[in-house]
């Protein structure tokens, strides 16, 4: 993993490192299959027509989980995810695949943070986060916030 | 209005469920959510760092994990599962996923065992932009094979 972040590098109003990601007919497959949510609005147009949203939506907990990937991958391996929350307030739809591997041209999803807060409890070193999905057109669609204990240099 | 159906089951949980944090699923997981973290994919690596073997990413049993009970409408007979479709009934047909919160108490390693137990917190009615909205509030705590909580997950069904 890269270098560790430690509590005495960050400040209020630091960037979480951004994480871009970018969401895939296969890769919603792959989280059906992996997370056990075989909700077809995720995965049929018919159904997810009918269901209100036009055409398959990316899953919330998938979004979700791209954001403890960027609190993880921020934090280090010395770093403690304590808390995590967000709300799935705008749809957003899948690339599809151009070949086996590679998705077509389209939307790139960037999650991102800053910090909001950063104090010691009970001898650990916190830092609050405001954290986001945001879509192609910059809207957040997956507004959130995390708390992390990290490491400090003492 | 809230169906008596539905708000019968507030303050209800179902029975508790067992599971075994399997070591191919969390790569699974890790591979659909384009995680590299060698902690969920390197033995050795994993073996060297505080936790001592592999780690399950954080929320790795949040929903909505199928056999969880944090995914109320997979579960015929979950607490979650018929509030939604007593929800249904009264005229709210669709449901989507509206957020989640978690609480990290420990980390879990692979071959771990857990224990939940979902919970339906509340329903309550709001009006969003003219429509009538249902909330199910649904919370579920896992505790692992030394009976700690390893975390909480609370998590929002919106019901239209």
């Amino acid at each position: 993993m890269a270098r560790q972040l430690y509590w005495e590098d960050v400040e209020v109003g630091s960037e979480v490192t951004p994480l871009p990601r970018v969401a895939t007919t296969q890769m919603l497959v792959k989280w059906a299959g992996a997370s056990g949510d075989f909700n077809p609005i995720h995965f049929e147009d018919t159904f997810a027509s009918k269901q209100g949203v036009d055409k398959p939506i990316v899953h919330g907990a998938l979004k979700r989980a791209w954001l403890v990937t960027l609190m993880t991958n921020w934090i280090g391996d010395n770093g403690t995810l304590k808390k995590l929350s967000c709300q799935y307030r705008g749809m957003d739809r899948p690339r599809v695949m151009k070949s086996l591997y590679e998705p077509e041209e389209g939307d790139t999803w960037w999650c991102k943070g800053k910090v909001t807060r950063k104090y010691v409890n009970d001898g650990e070193h916190y830092v609050d986060c405001e954290i986001w999905v945001e879509n192609a057109k910059g809207e957040k669609t997956t507004p959130g916030a995390a708390t992390a204990v990290l490491p400090s240099r003492g | 209005m809230i169906p008596e159906e539905a708000a019968k089951l507030v303050g209800k949980a179902d029975a508790p469920r067992v599971y075994e944090v399997e070591k191919g699923a969390i790569k699974r997981y890790a591979d659909a959510v384009d995680d590299r973290n060698p902690l969920y994919w390197d033995e050795e690596y994993a073996r060297n760092s505080r936790y001592g073997s592999i780690i399950a990413p954080p929320g790795f049993f949040g929903w909505p994990i199928r056999w969880t009970g944090a995914a109320p409408f997979f579960i015929p007979d979950s607490v979650g599962n018929l509030a939604l479709e007593a929800m249904s009934k009264a005229g709210y047909p669709y449901i989507l996923d509206g957020g989640a919160e978690f609480e990290f108490m420990l980390p879990v390693r692979a071959g771990d065992t857990l224990i939940s137990s979902s919970k339906l917190l509340d329903i309550y009615e709001r009006e969003s932009k003219g429509n009538k909205l249902a909330f199910c509030i649904l919370e579920n705590t896992f505790t692992n094979q030394n009976g700690a909580v390893a975390f909480k997950v609370r998590q929002t069904i919106i019901c239209r």
